[in-house]
């Protein structure tokens, strides 16, 4: 029995590791998980039988009401609000691992100066992973501005930094340390979490989480450090790193440092660089000469973006591509990076709407395309098809790798307004003599786009 | 204890593990793949268990608690939206295994 447990422990961690490795190969992703659930429920069963555990009438309730919620809310979740749902659960876990933490702190009773410092680190950690993700999901939830300032907010939050480093000094320090400096502590690790999320823009959201989502896994590989649970330690340290690298790849794709993503907000210097300089005027395309232009097509490329996931338009406009394969026509989907709300967002869209995925493209490998390309088809992108981000070093997002569907004989753009992108920068790709606009909501054009091609 | 050497060994080697397995992903997973290892602390729930099942006080019981209720969110949480997103590429045919 004594070698029981730790044996399950042993067989989570290996099942954790090749869930994740199955999980990064689209053929045996599905599995993947499922392996990793394995891990969990052997390790989550192991612990009951951990010696002198008592209070498993609140262990079981507490399951159920905290497993039970997260179910019901993870079954019924819209595919589009996929990025706040993960925020939401990522930061519960650091929210876990800092009360852990505290349960720990109260006790006072460490094994050494080591354990009681990484319980100290830990809480911070998630304390801060906790409070930020709530934000992060109220943003992008919408119950929240977007982006929040307020007078001397880098000295505030600055102030409310080093207070909060300065309480984890003594309860690192103390021999059972006061039940008012956890409170304080824990009140600041948390308000600091909050302030340093407020600043950061939409935009920047998806590195946002995922950065959180590293420091939870850490967090839990710090507490798993203290209480000698080595699937904890395990687990933790692999998300923590993958976590990591899953940030600088997001922020690579958006030309963004992370320094950039967390200390400076983007609206803050659009305004200055917005291009005055662009010129000329949009030129409108009515849906049926659409249409018929790209049922006579060689070779369409659809660039979908958030707009039209938006507008659940996903299942119309594979309903529009197949009647376009179907004439014989070449069509395929390409993907920007950072599409959608996080990178590979759209992809689980477009798969949501049955788009098998040999027919969807990567940046890299489809824009060498373009210039052999009849239609390209924008539908509710606009940053990531910016040209200014190849041409205009004045510009926000110059440098930012993009789309280059101006280089297409002729691109559509379906679009509800003349309004500008999220990031609120003028899209030269409008005023392109190549270049048609045509109005309405994504949903209303792809059900027009079928009907009119039906006819061609 | 896992302490000293034997805790940094362990430590630095499963960072270079969860950073080979990321290194290589296409983009389309990304998303998928962050669900996933949200999933995977999830395991933080084994030790808000360990907390509440040794709690002494009642403080300590009622943090305990909240942990639970917390890491049993994201572990099912978790699990529950990763599997959807996958559900949707197994259907796909087409590209073969890398």
């Amino acid at each position: 029995m004594s070698n029981l447990i730790p044996l399950s422990y042993f067989a989570a961690a290996v099942l954790f590791i090749l869930g994740l490795k199955r999980m990064s190969a689209p053929a045996t992703a599905r599995d993947g998980i499922v392996w990793a659930g394995a891990g969990m429920l052997v390790a989550t069963f192991a612990t009951f039988f951990l010696p002198n555990m008592h209070n498993f009438f609140w262990i079981i309730l507490a399951i159920a009401i905290g497993g039970g919620a997260a179910w019901k809310t993870g079954k019924t979740v819209a595919m589009t609000d996929m990025p706040q749902m993960i925020a939401i659960y990522n930061g519960m876990g650091g929210g876990a691992a800092a009360a852990i933490a505290a349960v720990e702190l109260l006790k006072g009773d460490f094994h050494s100066a080591t354990f009681q410092n990484l319980a100290v680190i830990g809480a911070l950690i998630g304390s801060i992973a906790f409070s930020g993700s709530m934000v992060a999901f109220a943003k992008l939830q919408g119950l929240m501005k977007k982006s929040f300032f307020f007078p001397n907010q880098q000295m505030i939050n600055l102030g409310v930094f080093a207070l909060t480093i300065v309480l984890a000094i003594v309860l690192m320090q103390a021999d059972i340390p006061g039940g008012f400096a956890i409170f304080l502590f824990f009140a600041l690790a948390l308000a600091f979490g909050v302030l340093m999320t407020l600043p950061i823009g939409g935009a920047d959201m998806p590195v946002v989480i995922s950065l959180y989502n590293a420091l939870t896994g850490l967090a839990v590989a710090f507490e798993g450090f203290v209480l000698n649970n080595p699937a904890m330690i395990i687990a933790g340290t692999v998300v923590g790193s993958a976590g990591t690298l899953l940030t600088q790849l997001m922020a690579k794709a958006m030309n963004r440092s992370l320094g950039n993503v967390l200390f400076s907000g983007f609206g803050s210097h659009t305004e200055i660089t917005a291009g005055e300089e662009e010129q000329g005027e949009m030129k409108e395309m009515q849906a049926s000469d659409v249409a018929a232009m790209m049922a006579y097509a060689n070779k369409v490329i659809i660039v979908p973006g958030y707009g039209m996931a938006v507008a659940q338009a996903q299942h119309k406009v594979w309903e529009f591509a197949k009647i376009l394969a179907e004439r014989g026509v070449d069509v395929s989907f390409a993907i920007h990076p950072v599409a959608g709300r996080m990178p590979g967002h759209m992809n689980v869209l477009l798969a949501e709407a049955g788009v098998p995925y040999d027919k969807i493209f990567d940046l890299e490998e489809i824009n060498a395309e373009f210039p052999q390309t009849d239609v390209a088809l924008v539908i509710g992108a606009n940053d990531v098809v910016n040209p200014v981000a190849r041409t205009n070093p004045d510009s926000p997002i110059y440098g930012m790798p993009i789309l280059d569907v101006d280089k297409a004989q002729n691109v559509i753009v379906v679009k509800r307004g003349k309004g500008k992108g999220f990031s609120g920068i003028e899209n030269a790709l409008f005023f392109l003599e190549n270049t048609r606009m045509l109005y309405g909501d994504g949903q209303e054009v792809a059900n027009k786009l079928v009907s009119e091609i039906k006819q061609v | 204890m896992i302490e000293g050497f034997t805790a940094l060994y362990i430590f630095m080697l499963a960072g270079f593990t969860g950073y080979e397995i990321i290194s290589r992903v296409p983009t389309i997973l990304h998303t998928p793949l962050m669900s996933g290892s949200n999933f995977v602390h999830g395991i933080v729930l084994v030790g808000a268990m360990v907390a509440l099942g040794h709690a002494e006080t009642g403080m300590q019981t009622l943090v305990g608690f909240i942990g639970v209720v917390l890491g049993a969110g994201n572990a099912v949480g978790g699990y529950v939206v990763t599997e959807r997103m996958l559900e949707m590429f197994k259907s796909s045919k087409g590209v073969p295994d890398e």
